[in-house]
């Protein structure tokens, strides 16, 4: 993007003064180079979600922003219901609470690398990967309504994890307010056979070894230790999250003219948070999210069953489970007060800092853990929510490396098989039923998350903690 | 322009699909056909047994969309690929047939799910005498 387009603030922070309908500015947050390469779609779209009906204080950017549908993948955008603030599926995304958790296992990668192959193997035997697999549980009518209500508090009370688990999922493994009843029989009927399944594109199960640590009084806080290893599940709502993302663009897109909203765009489809239409979308998105900490509550179970074929006295407790296509009611101090707001982060983390009183116990003092993920030939990164992330984009940060190449460029450029060659040269094992899938999802494709993640650092969107990279990878 | 075809177009994240024809029928027949393509090649998918769709919506191009995601959501619950379609529209109803086989990994190589057509890019006119349908879907 032309940098003359904005107003710089400081090294990091980037400003679209308000015009034409945008009743907030926009701001983005990345370095110069970033800015640079960034689709120009991104400023046409940070643009468009200023002008929505009751949004509050400004529309956002992460530095790993790209083109999304309607808001761009990277936006944050809070709305006040008392202003006739919208709901957006699409600030939310087709896949509703896509997200990221992170286990520590305690092993020293040295013993990781003397089974690598047969972790891979057995670790790709037992999670379910890629187009048409099935999980291993079938939810009857009643079931699906449990699991929808519980998330992954249901997955525990059915014996996939540990209680303890809960305490470090956001929403303590349970969003509140989840109405399975909004949820359509067609997105029930979806997700039947799917639930405890990885899903495909840039879905992965990786292990990755810790690398370099950042700072040492956090990493010792999450358990990390450079020399070990850690298991990073990318995954979301499957097939009820996409389904309900799909009819609800739709009824959103009828339904914006009868509120007088005028989109620039039609995938900014929204409704007022007070109607029929935002609050159906309201119970049946947390339902989604139940959905989606169910199931990263089940491939955890089956992640550390497969461990425990090889390393039977391993524990993997789970780090933290983070979510990153979401809406969520949450209080926020604008203008030096506090306010209630529905935050819309689609491609971004929460990033609650320390003392946050949403925070289990164990990350009051250090913030929430902030989980990066890269590609599958790159590092992922660990970082740490900020007190001053509260004043910067209401506590949220970045979500991972971001596209920068199509899926039909990478594919001309890049051979599956060639790239898992490449990549087991460079000790990193790559298990997919698709060849094809990886070389669309080439390390190559996408930005450097490096770059990204230094960028979120630098802004005090989130601090660094730690730097994994991969060992094995399980691709859908 | 030539007779009736499909094809991929850029988009950054995910995959546009882009049928055209002689008719908007055709150019959602072909379509439907560029999204199978993203998953698996058309070719490799034996066209045995069929299913049938309805859609309604207000406009053309959200029919598109919808018949479109009618596809998705019948890949996805049927775990099957389709490689032959059939389209008639009536005012703002669409009656659509499919015809394929439950997928199997080592022959087809399914390369992505789809998790649902977008209305990015979105759009069905006349160009030239030929239909287009086209809109970005997202994987």
């Amino acid at each position: 993007m032309d940098l003359n387009l904005f107003t710089r603030h400081d090294e990091y922070r980037w400003q679209i003064n308000p015009r034409g309908r945008m009743r907030v500015p926009a701001v983005l947050f990345a370095d110069e180079r970033l800015i640079r390469e960034m689709d120009d779609k991104v400023y046409e779209q940070v643009t468009n979600v200023a002008t929505l009906p009751g949004i509050v204080q400004a529309s956002y950017a992460m530095p790993d922003a790209h083109w999304g549908y309607g808001f761009p993948i990277g936006g944050v955008a809070a709305f006040a219901p008392e202003e006739g603030g919208v709901i957006s599926a699409g600030g939310v995304g087709f896949d509703i609470s896509c997200g990221v958790r992170t286990l520590v296992t305690g092993i020293p990668a040295t013993e990781v690398l003397a089974v690598q192959k047969e972790l891979a193997m057995v670790l790709y035997r037992a999670i379910p990967a890629g187009v048409g697999s099935t999980g291993g549980l079938r939810l009857d009518a009643h079931e699906m309504d449990a699991m929808l209500s519980g998330g992954a508090r249901w997955a525990v009370a059915r014996g996939y994890g540990r209680k303890e688990d809960l305490l470090r999922i956001e929403e303590h493994g349970e969003m509140s307010g989840a109405e399975p009843d909004e949820v359509s029989d067609h997105a029930k009927k979806r997700q039947r056979d799917e639930m405890g399944t990885l899903g495909s594109g840039n879905h992965y199960l990786e292990v990755q070894q810790v690398m370099e640590i950042y700072d040492a009084k956090t990493a010792a806080a999450f358990d990390l230790r450079v020399g070990e290893v850690v298991v990073g599940i990318h995954c979301g709502s499957r097939g009820l999250g996409h389904q309900i993302g799909t009819e609800f663009m739709k009824r959103m897109a009828m339904a914006a003219g009868r509120y007088g909203i005028e989109l620039p765009d039609r995938e900014l489809a929204c409704a007022p948070l007070a109607s029929p239409e935002g609050r159906a979308y309201l119970g049946a998105m947390r339902a989604a999210i139940n959905c989606a900490l169910a199931n990263r509550q089940i491939l955890t179970h089956l992640t550390r069953a497969a461990f425990a074929e090889l390393f039977p006295a391993a524990d993997l407790a789970l780090l933290y489970d983070v979510s990153h296509n979401t809406c969520k009611f949450e209080e926020h101090v604008v203008e030096g007060r506090i306010r209630q707001l529905y935050i819309h982060r689609k491609g971004a983390t929460r990033a609650f800092g320390p003392g946050h009183p949403e925070l289990p116990e164990v990350f009051r003092d250090t913030g929430q853990p902030v989980l990066i993920g890269g590609t599958m030939g790159t590092e992922s990164y660990i970082l740490a929510g900020t007190a001053e992330s509260e004043t910067r984009a209401f506590s949220s940060a970045c979500h991972g490396a971001g596209r920068a190449m199509s899926r039909h460029a990478a594919l001309k450029k890049w051979r599956g098989r060639q790239l898992v060659d490449e990549l087991a040269g460079r000790g990193i094992l790559i298990r997919s039923p698709s060849s094809r899938g990886v070389a669309e999802e080439a390390p190559g494709a996408y930005k450097d998350v490096s770059a990204v993640v230094e960028a979120a650092h630098q802004a005090g969107l989130a601090r660094k903690v730690a730097r994994v990279e991969p060992l094995a990878c399980i691709k859908g | 322009m030539a007779g009736p075809g499909w094809e991929h177009f850029h988009h950054v994240a995910d995959i546009g699909v882009r049928g055209h024809g002689a008719t908007v029928e055709e150019a959602f027949v072909q379509a439907a056909l560029a999204l199978t393509a993203v998953i698996a090649d058309p070719a490799s998918v034996s066209p045995q047994s069929g299913i049938s769709v309805e859609c309604e919506a207000p406009d053309r191009e959200l029919l598109l969309v919808d018949w479109l995601n009618a596809i998705v959501y019948e890949m996805a619950v049927r775990s099957m690929l389709f490689s032959r379609f059939a389209v008639t529209i009536t005012g703002q109803r669409l009656h659509g047939q499919a015809w394929g086989e439950r997928v199997d990994v080592s022959r087809h190589a399914p390369a992505v799910e789809v998790k649902g057509a977008t209305y990015t890019a979105l759009r069905v006119a006349q160009e030239g005498g030929a239909w287009v349908a086209q809109c970005v879907v997202d994987v």
